[in-house]
C-alpha cells in the first residue's frame, strides 16, 4: 500500500510541507519517498525524511505513556495507561487551575511544530493564554513576521513559484533577476516552510546571488555578490543599501508616493505624525495629514475611507523650506516635515562608509551589492533566522522591507509576495492571524504573561513572552507559575538559553507534562512523559502558506498517539462544552474557508488557492485583496506601507529602522571583547538534523557524527588546536566542549558552532541528563537580553574564547561495526559509549522487507 | 605469467553537474533506504571539499561519489525508475542514463561523469 500524505514535524522536524509517499507493508513503513506530483518537492525528499524508516520503528522510541516514581532527573519511571496518564494529567493541571488560575500553567513548544495549533487548542480550553515558544526572545521566525506586519499588514516571502500550479513554468511568472539569501542557509534545513531548493532551481535558470553571510555557504561560494559581515550587523547593511538605493535614485518613487506613507506630516516639535485631530477641532486621531502641491495647503487623508477629504490632491514627498508650517485646531503654528524627509534624514545616518566599518565589509562591495539588488527587475529577498538572534531585530526587518518595497518587487512575479496561509484557513496562528482555536474571550487574554508590557505581543503575537516568563517562575510575580506542558519542544537539549536555570525552573513547578517521540534531557525532568505519533500516524492540516495540504494516517505504532488527538481529548475533559465533537469536525473547521471537508481535501492531497483568492497573488495592494474592507491598500492604520511605523510610535518604539549593536560585541563590550576575542556564532544548521533532534538516527548521525565548531585554520594554528580536536568554547556565561574544524569558510574572528547536542546514547539521569552539559551551546548565551520590544535575540553575536579540551566528552559516538568517531581518547570513548550490539541494532534494517542487514 | 583480464565496458552512469549539489545527504540516505544498508556503508557518499583560493577567497564543493556498493539501481531502473539518490537529489544535479548520452550532456563546466560499474 502506498500512502500519499504530507511531512510536517515529527519524523523529519521541520517546517514540512513536502509531499511523500509511504510504502506500507503489513502496517509498517518499509519505504518512503518524495512525490514526483508535489508542487513543493516534486519528487524530491531530504535526508531526515528519507530515514524515517529509522525513526518510526527505532527501538528507543517512546511506545507508553510513562509516569515518575523517583525524584525528577532519576530516570526512575513505570509505564502507565493512557486512561491513568489522561486521569493523572486532569487531577494535576485540574488543580493548579482552581487553586492559582489557568494562566498559572505555560504550555512551551518548539518551533515551526503543526503542534502550534493543538497546543493552543489544550491551552485555551484549559483557560490560560500562556502558549510559549521556548526561544529567548520569541527569537525566530515570528519577529520577521510581526516587523512586517507592523509596517505593512502583511508578511512576505521570495516568490519561488509556490503559488502557481505550473511553479516556474507558470506564464505569470518571471524567474527573478536576483536572489539576495540573507542570513539563511536555506537548503540545509527548509526552515519558515520555504523548499530551500527553489533557490537552486532558480539559481540554474539564471537568477544572480547576493549572499549575505559571515560563513562560506553554498550561496556564498557561487553568489555574484558575497557580504561576509560582522554578525550582528545586519540592521547597518540594510541602512547602508537604503543609503545608496536614495542616493543614487535607485527606488521606484511612484511607489513610495503612492502606496507608502511617505508623504504623511511629522511634526517638528514632538516628532510624531501630524493627525486630524491635531489640524481640525472633531478631526480623527486614525487620519493623518499630506502636504497638497496642487493648493499649497494641508490635506486630511481619511484612514477608514483610504482618500483624501479632497479631490485632485498631489501630495508632496519633499516639503520646500519655506512651505513647512501648519496652522493646527488649538490656533498654534508648528513646523512640518514629510514622513519621507525624516526616513531619508535616518537613513543619512549610514553611509557607505560607516556603515563598512559597522559590519566589516569592504565600502565597495556594499554600493556594489545595493546596485546589483536595485537594478535588478525582479528582485527578491530570502532572509533567515540570522536576522531574529539581533536583538534590534524589528528596526533591523523594518530597513529590509522597505528595501523590497521602494524598489518595487513588492507583490510582483519574481519579487517579494504576500504570504498568507492558503485560503486564509489558518491551522496554526503565526502573528495576525486567528484561527478558529480561540480563547474563550479576550478577558482570559488579559493575563498572558508581558502582553502589556511589549506593544507587539498584544497586537500580533499570541504567546507569552520567554523570558519574563523564565523569571517569573522564580519570582511568582505577577503570579505563580506553577505548571508546565512541554510538547515538541526540548526545553534544556535545545531551545532554551541558560538550560540550567531552566532545570531550576522546573524542578520548582509543580506539574511537568512532557509529550515527545523520544526521552530527551527535558524529558528527563518531567512527571509525565507521552509517547507522541510521528506524521505519518496522523491525520492533520498543513497551511503554512502555500498550498493547503492534508496529513493522513498512513500507519499506526502501538502506543503512541498523535499530539492532535491527545489535546483534544485532554481539551474535552477541561471544556466540556468544547465546541467540536471530535477532532475531524474541528479539522473541518480549519479548512472550511476552502470550501472543502477535510476528506474532500485529503482526497486531493493539496490544493491552491485561485487567482483573485487574497491568499494568492500578484499585486493585491491594487487589486483591493487585503485589506478587509476590500479597498486597494494595506492592512495598517494608514492603509500605506509606513516606512514611519503608526504602531511603533502608538507601542513607545522608534517608528523608524536603524541599527542597534548586540549586547555582547565587539563595540558594546570592548572590555569582554578582550579576553573573549572570537565573536561565537551558534546554530549553523546540519541538512540532516532539525536542531537538536536525530542524533538518534544513524544514517543520519553518521553524516554529522559530533559537534562541531568551525575556526580559520589561522585561528586554529594561533591557538595550537589542530583539526579534529575537541575543545572547550567559554565565556562569560558558561562552556561547552565541541570538536574544532578547521576550515577557511569562516572568517578568522569567528567560531561558528553547531547548536542543540546532547547524547541521546548517554545516561537519562542527572547530572548527565543525555550528556546537554558537555555539548549543549546555549550554556553560553543568557536569557534575559531580548530587544527593546521584546523580540530578538543574540544566539548568532556573542563572544567567546576557544581553548583545547584535551579530551573528548565520555563516550563519544561509536559506529556500527566498531568504529569510533571523534575520540581523541578513543579506547576510552569505545568503553563508555554504546555497547556494540546497541549500535548494532541501531544501524540495522528497522522495518521491511528485502535484505537483511 | 600474468594475463590481462578483460574488463567489461560500463554502459551506463551517474552525470553529476557539482556546481549545483548542496551537500544535502539525499543521495547517501535514500541510497541506504533502498538497500537497506546499515549506517557506515551505502552505495553513494558524499564528499566536501573546500579549496583555498588566492586573495583569501574559497570555494565550498560538494561531490557525490558512487561506491562500491553502487548497482546503479538496477532493480529500480528495469522497472523504469530513476535510481534513488537521482530521484530524490535536491538539487536535481544528478542524471542516470546511457554513457554516451550523458556525455552530450556535459555541455557546461563543473561536471562529473561516474561510471561505476558495468
Amino acid at each position: 500500500m502506498i500512502v500519499r500524505t504530507t511531512a510536517w514535524s515529527a519524523g523529519p522536524g521541520c517546517h514540512g510541507g513536502c509531499g511523500v509517499l509511504a510504502h506500507i507493508e503489513d502496517g509498517k513503513l518499509v519505504k518512503i519517498e518524495g512525490d514526483p506530483d508535489h508542487p513543493i518537492n516534486r519528487g524530491r525528499l531530504c535526508a531526515r525524511c528519507l530515514a524515517m524508516t529509522q525513526y518510526v520503528d527505532h527501538p528507543e522510541r517512546l511506545r507508553s505513556p510513562r509516569k515518575r516514581v523517583g525524584e525528577r532527573g532519576e530516570n526512575k519511571w513505570v509505564d502507565i495507561s493512557w486512561e491513568e496518564a489522561y486521569d493523572l494529567i486532569e487531577e494535576k493541571m485540574g488543580n493548579i487551575r482552581e487553586e492559582y488560575g489557568p494562566e498559572s500553567m505555560v504550555f512551551s513548544m518548539g518551533t515551526g511544530r503543526d503542534v502550534g495549533a493543538w497546543i493552543c487548542l489544550l491551552a485555551y480550553n484549559y483557560g490560560s493564554p500562556n502558549v510559549m515558544f521556548a526561544l529567548s526572545g520569541i527569537g525566530c521566525y515570528s519577529p520577521r513576521i510581526a516587523a512586517s506586519e507592523t509596517v505593512l499588514g502583511d508578511y512576505c516571502v521570495f516568490d519561488g513559484g509556490q503559488w502557481l500550479p505550473k511553479g516556474h513554468d507558470d506564464p505569470r511568472y518571471e524567474v527573478p533577476e536576483t536572489i539576495v539569501i540573507w542570513g539563511y542557509n536555506i537548503n540545509a534545513s527548509c526552515p519558515d516552510n520555504i523548499f530551500g531548493h527553489w533557490v537552486t532551481d532558480l539559481m540554474k535558470k539564471g537568477s544572480k546571488v547576493i549572499c549575505i553571510d559571515p560563513r562560506l555557504s553554498f550561496f556564498a561560494s557561487r553568489a555574484d555578490k558575497w557580504l561576509q559581515l560582522r554578525p550582528g550587523t545586519d540592521g547597518a547593511l540594510a541602512m547602508g543599501f537604503l543609503n545608496v538605493l536614495i542616493n543614487e535614485g535607485l527606488y521606484d518613487r511612484a511607489f513610495v508616493e503612492k502606496w507608502t506613507n511617505a508623504p504623511h506630516l511629522i511634526r517638528s516639535d514632538t516628532g510624531t505624525l501630524l493627525r486630524a485631530s491635531d489640524l481640525i477641532a472633531g478631526g480623527s486621531p486614525d487620519d493623518f495629514v499630506v502636504w497638497d502641491t496642487v493648493s499649497g495647503a494641508p490635506v486630511i487623508w481619511d484612514s477608514a475611507n483610504q482618500e483624501f477629504r479632497s479631490p485632485g490632491v498631489a501630495p508632496a514627498l519633499e516639503i520646500p523650506a519655506d512651505q513647512c508650517a501648519v496652522h493646527l485646531a488649538d490656533e498654534s503654528s508648528v513646523p512640518v516635515k514629510t514622513v519621507w524627509s525624516t526616513f531619508c534624514a535616518e537613513v543619512a545616518k549610514y553611509p557607505v562608509d560607516r556603515v563598512a566599518k559597522i559590519t566589516w565589509l569592504k565600502p565597495e562591495d556594499i554600493i556594489e551589492a545595493a546596485r546589483l539588488y536595485a537594478n535588478s527587475k525582479p528582485a527578491t529577498i530570502q532572509w533567515g533566522v540570522a536576522i531574529d538572534m539581533t536583538p534590534a531585530i524589528t528596526p533591523t526587518s523594518m530597513a529590509i522591507a522597505a528595501l523590497w518595497c521602494i524598489t518595487g518587487n513588492l507583490d510582483t512575479p519574481g519579487g517579494q509576495v504576500i504570504a498568507r496561509p492558503a485560503f486564509g484557513a489558518v491551522a496554526y496562528a503565526l502573528p495576525g492571524q486567528r484561527g478558529p482555536i480561540k480563547l474563550p474571550d479576550m478577558e482570559s487574554d488579559k493575563t498572558r504573561i508581558a502582553r502589556d508590557r511589549y506593544g507587539v505581543l498584544s497586537e500580533f503575537i499570541w504567546r507569552a513572552q520567554t523570558d519574563v516568563t523564565l523569571e517569573q517562575i522564580f519570582t511568582g510575580k505577577p503570579y505563580p507559575v506553577k505548571g508546565m506542558w512541554i510538547q515538541a519542544c526540548n526545553l534544556i537539549g535545545g531551545i532554551g538559553y541558560d538550560p540550567k536555570r531552566w532545570v531550576k525552573a522546573l524542578k520548582k513547578l509543580d506539574f511537568v507534562c512532557v509529550v515527545d517521540t523520544f526521552m530527551t534531557p527535558t524529558a528527563e525532568l518531567a512527571d509525565i512523559v507521552l509517547p507522541a505519533a510521528t506524521f505519518l500516524e496522523k491525520d492533520g492540516i498543513r497551511s503554512w502558506w502555500t498550498p493547503l495540504e492534508s496529513i493522513v494516517k498512513a500507519m499506526e505504532v502501538d502506543g503512541c498517539r498523535p499530539d492532535n488527538e491527545i489535546n483534544f481529548e485532554l481539551a474535552k475533559r477541561f471544556n466540556p462544552d468544547i465546541k467540536w465533537a471530535n477532532l475531524h469536525e474541528l479539522l473541518d473547521e480549519i479548512v472550511s474557508p476552502s470550501g472543502m471537508t477535510f476528506d474532500e481535501l485529503a482526497e486531493r492531497g493539496w490544493e491552491l488557492p485561485p487567482d483573485g483568492d487574497p491568499s494568492a497573488p500578484y499585486l493585491r495592494h491594487e487589486r483591493g485583496l487585503l485589506r478587509p474592507d476590500g479597498k486597494p491598500g494595506f492592512k495598517t492604520p494608514s492603509g500605506k506601507m509606513e516606512l514611519y511605523s503608526v504602531l511603533r510610535e502608538r507601542w513607545g518604539f522608534e517608528p523608524l529602522p536603524h541599527h542597534e549593536e548586540p549586547p555582547f560585541s565587539p563595540v558594546s563590550s570592548p572590555e569582554l571583547y578582550e579576553q573573549y576575542p572570537l565573536i561565537l556564532s551558534t546554530g549553523r544548521r546540519s541538512p540532516v538534523y532539525f536542531n537538536s533532534e536525530h542524533r538518534n538516527i544513524p544514517w543520519l548521525r553518521e553524516v554529522d557524527p559530533d559537534p562541531v565548531v568551525e575556526l580559520h585554520p589561522e585561528t586554529g594554528a594561533s591557538l595550537g588546536i589542530g583539526d579534529g580536536e575537541w575543545v572547550w568554547i567559554e565565556n562569560m556565561f558558561g562552556k561547552c566542549r565541541l570538536k574544532a574544524k578547521l576550515t577557511p569558510i569562516v572568517p578568522r574572528w569567528m567560531a561558528s558552532a553547531t547548536h542543540g547536542w546532547w547524547y541521546p546514547e548517554h545516561e537519562g539521569a542527572e547530572p548527565s541528563l543525555r550528556g546537554v552539559w558537555d555539548s549543549s551551546t546555549n550554556q553560553l548565551l543568557p536569557m534575559g537580553y531580548q530587544g527593546k520590544d521584546g523580540l530578538g535575540t543574540h544566539a548568532k553575536c556573542t563572544l567567546c574564547k576557544v581553548y583545547r579540551a584535551h579530551t573528548a566528552p565520555p563516550g563519544a559516538y561509536a559506529l556500527p561495526g566498531g568504529g569510533v568517531i571523534g575520540g581523541a581518547t578513543s579506547t576510552a570513548a569505545t568503553g563508555a559509549g554504546p555497547a556494540p550490539g546497541h549500535a548494532a541494532r541501531r544501524g540495522g534494517v528497522s522495518t521491511g522487507s528485502g535484505k537483511e542487514a | 605469467m600474468v594475463t590481462k583480464r578483460k574488463a567489461k565496458a560500463p554502459e551506463c552512469g551517474l552525470l553529476i553537474d557539482y556546481e549545483y549539489c548542496t551537500g544535502c545527504y539525499a543521495c547517501q540516505v535514500a541510497c541506504a533506504q533502498e538497500h537497506h544498508w546499515p549506517a557506515g556503508m551505502g552505495g553513494i557518499r558524499v564528499q566536501e571539499v573546500v579549496q583555498a583560493l588566492p586573495n583569501d577567497r574559497a570555494y565550498l564543493a560538494f561531490i557525490p561519489f558512487p561506491t562500491e556498493l553502487c548497482v546503479l539501481c538496477a532493480a529500480r531502473t528495469r522497472k523504469g525508475l530513476q535510481p534513488a539518490c537521482v530521484q530524490h537529489c535536491m538539487a536535481a544535479c544528478m542524471k542516470y542514463g546511457k554513457i554516451e548520452d550523458l556525455v552530450k550532456e556535459m555541455t557546461k563546466p563543473r561536471m562529473v561523469l561516474w561510471a561505476p560499474r558495468a
